[in-house]
C-alpha cells in the first residue's frame, strides 16, 4: 500500500486548479445528501457555556455518510474551520429549497476527502459532521431567534467556546448513540476541536488527527482576527450587530474575508495563482479599481462570502478561536501537562507554507505529546499553498488520512 | 570512469606487494595481525573485484544488523528509532516484539512510509535534539546508519544517551581495509556497498573509523557493551582487529555511571 501510494505524495501534484470535481452519481461520491437537524438542548435544560450563561433551545445541523457499524466502532467525526458548515461530501439536496443557492452547483467543502473508496471511505466508516454553535448554517447562533423576545440574538447571544463546541457535539453523539469515536478529524479550527476533543473526552477518541492546527492561535493570528472584527464592528451599517432588517455590514465583512483570504495564502502561493499580472487588462489604467489579479480574486472571495456568511458569526467564532488555549485549559499553561491527559493516538499534520497555524506550532504541540513519553505522528507536508492547503493538498493528505486510519483500525 | 580503472590492471602484483609492505610498514600496527598471504589474497580479490568496474551498490534486501537489533530489543520495551527511514525495522520490531516504538525521520516521503507501515513517526531534524522527549525514557534507542549523516554526531549521541536507557549504534567503518585501499592505493574516495555514494552526492558528512568511536566513547565515559560487525558477508560479534576487517558495525553503548 505504501508503495503504490508513492506517487500520491508529489507535493507538485496537489495543484488547486485541476480538482476534477465529482458529480453525485460518480461511484465515489456520497450522492445527494440531505442535512439533519435536531433540538439537542430544550428550553428547561439550558445549555451552560464556558464563558458564563447559558443559552437554550440549542438546534444542531448535522450530516452523517456511510453507516454505523453493529458495534459502532466506525464513526469518525469531521470538524470544521471559521466559515464551514456540516455539508463536508456530496450535494444538498435542498440547497435551493432552503435558500442556501451557494451549495448550488457545487459538492461539499472536503469532498474529495469523503465517499466511497475516499481516505475517509464510507463503506467502511460513519461519518458525522455537526455546525458549531455560534454559525450561520443551521446550528443555533446569533441570526436565530431569541425565544425571550422574539428578536434575533445578534449581539446578545452569548459568548461560545471550542470547549462549549466540542461538549455540544458530545451530546450529539449521545443522541447518535455512539459511545466513542474511531477518529475526530479536523483542520484550522477544526484541528483545534480535534486537539479539544482528545483532551476533554479522552476515553472517547481512538484517534485524534489534528490537521493545520496547534495548541492556540498565535499572536500573530490573533492581530488578524482583531483587524476582521474591526472592519465588522465598525462598517456603518452593522448597527450593534441588529443589521438583520436592513442594510447588512458588507464592506466590514468583505474585508473581514479579504483578510482572512491572504492569511490562508502564501507568498509563493500567491506568486503561483497570481504574480503580478493585471487582471483582464494588458496596460494599468491608474485608476483605483480592480487592476491586479491578486485584487480581483480578494474581491470576489469577500463579495460571494457576503452571500453565505453572518457578520456576527464571524465575530463569535474567531473569537472562540482567539480564546482556546489547550495549554491553559487543561495544564495550568503548561501544555506538557496538558498533553498528559491524553490517551488517544495523535497525528498532528503542518504544512510548511503556512503561516496562520505555523509549522513550529504545530511541532510543539506534538512534542508536549512526546514529552510525556506517548507516541505522536507528526507530518510536516512540504506545500507551497500556505493555511489553504489542507484544503487544497488533498493527494497528500489524503494518502495520510487513509493509510493512518487503516493501519488502525486493524487492516 | 571505467577507463581510469584499467590503470591498476597495469599494476603487477610483484609491484603491488611491494607497496603494501611499504603501506604496511608505515601502518604497522593494525596490520601486524595479518598474514602476508591472507593480505595479499585480500588485495587481490578486492582489485580484481574493482577491474570489473561494476559501481557499489548497498546490499539489497534487510540490512544486515536488523536481525541483530531485534534480537537484542526486549519484549515490550520502549524503542526509539532515530532516522528511522521508511519504518521497515521498527514496524518489525512492533509487530514482533510488542514493542512502543517512535519513530524520527527528517525525509517527508519516509514520513509518509512510515505511516503507511502505522509507525508513530516525528518528523524533525535530528540535529535540533531530543528536547521533546524525557530522560531515560526509552529502553533502546536505535541509530542505525544514521549517526554519520547529522551535523553534530556527538551531540546527537549524547542525546540518545539521555533519553535512553541503552543506544544501538551501526554505522560504515571507514577504516576497514577495503576502504583505506580505495584512497592510498586507488586514490580515489571509497565506493563501497557499505558507502555506496560518490563523493558528490553523498548524505554522510562525519565518517568515522571504528577506532574513532571506541576512542570518543572511552574519552566520553560512553560503555561499549556488545558489538557485532559485517565482514565480507559475514555477520559476527566484534573482534579487537575489527578496525581493519569490519566493513560496519553495530556498537551496544550506555553511559558508564
Amino acid at each position: 500500500m505504501g508503495r503504490s501510494s508513492k506517487k500520491v505524495f508529489n507535493q507538485h501534484e496537489g495543484k488547486s486548479g485541476k480538482k476534477a470535481i465529482k458529480g453525485p452519481d460518480h461511484p465515489a461520491s456520497v450522492g445527494w445528501t440531505s442535512p439533519q437537524r435536531i433540538r439537542l438542548v430544550d428550553s428547561d435544560k439550558p445549555f451552560k457555556l464556558e464563558a458564563g450563561g447559558s443559552i437554550a433551545p440549542v438546534d444542531v445541523e448535522f450530516e452523517t455518510y456511510g453507516k454505523l457499524s453493529k458495534t459502532k466502532d466506525n464513526a469518525i467525526l469531521v470538524v470544521h474551520a471559521l466559515s464551514g458548515d456540516a455539508h463536508v461530501a456530496g450535494w444538498d439536496l435542498e440547497a435551493e429549497s432552503r435558500g442556501r443557492h451557494w451549495r448550488t452547483g457545487k459538492p461539499g467543502w472536503w469532498d474529495e476527502m469523503i465517499g466511497p473508496g475516499q481516505p475517509l471511505d464510507t463503506t467502511r466508516y460513519f461519518i458525522i459532521c455537526a455546525n458549531v454553535l455560534g454559525s450561520c448554517y443551521g446550528t443555533t447562533g446569533p441570526s436565530d431567534i431569541n425565544p425571550e423576545n422574539g428578536k434575533r440574538y445578534g449581539l446578545r447571544f452569548p459568548l461560545v467556546t471550542v470547549g462549549d463546541w466540542v461538549k455540544l457535539q458530545a451530546l450529539l453523539l449521545d443522541y447518535l448513540g455512539i459511545e466513542r469515536l474511531f477518529a475526530v478529524i479536523g483542520g484550522s479550527l477544526g484541528g483545534q476541536q480535534a486537539l479539544e476533543w482528545a483532551l476533554a473526552f479522552p476515553e472517547r477518541v481512538e484517534n485524534a488527527l489534528v490537521l493545520a492546527s496547534s495548541a492556540r492561535l498565535s499572536p500573530q493570528g490573533l492581530a488578524f482576527n482583531a483587524v476582521a472584527r474591526h472592519a465588522i464592528l465598525h462598517d456603518p451599517n452593522f448597527r450593534g450587530g441588529d443589521y438583520y432588517n436592513g442594510p447588512l455590514p458588507v464592506e466590514g465583512l468583505t474585508a473581514a474575508r479579504m483578510l482572512g483570504h491572504i492569511t490562508y495564502l502564501s507568498d509563493e502561493a500567491m506568486y503561483r495563482k497570481f504574480g503580478r499580472r493585471l487582471q483582464g487588462k494588458s496596460v494599468p489604467e491608474f485608476s483605483f479599481d480592480i487592476e491586479f489579479e491578486v485584487e480581483s480574486y480578494l474581491a470576489h472571495q469577500g463579495r460571494s462570502f457576503v452571500e453565505r456568511f453572518d457578520a456576527n458569526s464571524y465575530l463569535y467564532i474567531t473569537r472562540a478561536m482567539d480564546y482556546y488555549d489547550a495549554a491553559e485549559r487543561w495544564g495550568g499553561g503548561d501544555l506538557n501537562i496538558a498533553a498528559s491527559r491524553l490517551s488517544s493516538q495523535v497525528m498532528i499534520v503542518s504544512f510548511s507554507s503556512d503561516w496562520l497555524y505555523l509549522p513550529k506550532e504545530c511541532k510543539d504541540l506534538a512534542l508536549s505529546i512526546c514529552r510525556n513519553g506517548k507516541p505522536v505522528t507528526y507530518v510536516n507536508v512540504p506545500s507551497a499553498y500556505g493555511h489553504d492547503a489542507f484544503l487544497v493538498e488533498t493527494e497528500a493528505l489524503g494518502g495520510l488520512i487513509r493509510n493512518y486510519l487503516a493501519r488502525r483500525s486493524g487492516s | 570512469m571505467s577507463d581510469k580503472k584499467t590503470k591498476s590492471k597495469k599494476t603487477t602484483p610483484d609491484r603491488l606487494t611491494e607497496l603494501l609492505r611499504l603501506w604496511a610498514s608505515r601502518y604497522s600496527q593494525p596490520l601486524e595481525n595479518l598474514s602476508a598471504d591472507r593480505l595479499v589474497n585480500l588485495i587481490e580479490d578486492f582489485l580484481a573485484e574493482k577491474r570489473r568496474a561494476v559501481p557499489a551498490k548497498r546490499r539489497s534486501g534487510r540490512r544486515w544488523d536488523h536481525e541483530i537489533i531485534e534480537r537484542i530489543i526486549t519484549q515490550g520495551s520502549t524503542v526509539l528509532d532515530l532516522g528511522c527511514g521508511n519504518g521497515e525495522l521498527l514496524e518489525r520490531l512492533i509487530r514482533v516484539k510488542g514493542v512502543q516504538g517512535q519513530g524520527i525521520e527528517i525525509d517527508p516521503e519516509k514520513v509518509y512510509d512510515c505511516v503507511a507501515r502505522g509507525v508513530s513517526v516525528f518528523q524533525t531534524d535530528l540535529d535540533e535534539g531530543l528536547n521533546g522527549f524525557p530522560d531515560s525514557f526509552f529502553d533502546f534507542v536505535i541509530l542505525e546508519e544514521t549517526l554519520q549523516t547529522v551535523h553534530h554526531p556527538v551531540k546527537v549521541l549524547s542525546e540518545m544517551l539521555r533519553v535512553g536507557k541503552r543506544g544501538l549504534v551501526s554505522f560504515p567503518n571507514f577504516g576497514c581495509w577495503r576502504v583505506r585501499l580505495e584512497l592510498s592505493l586507488g586514490g580515489r574516495m571509497p565506493v563501497l556497498e557499505s558507502l555506496p555514494f560518490p563523493w558528490y552526492d553523498t548524505p554522510n558528512i562525519h565518517l568515522c573509523t571504528l577506532e574513532d568511536f571506541i576512542t570518543w566513547a572511552r574519552e566520553s565515559r560512553v560503555n561499549i557493551i556488545d558489538g557485532y560487525v559485517i565482514d565480507q558477508g559475514e555477520v559476527r560479534p566484534l573482534k579487537d582487529s575489527d578496525n581493519l576487517f569490519a566493513e560496519e558495525a553495530l556498537l551496544v553503548v550506555e553511559n558508564s555511571h
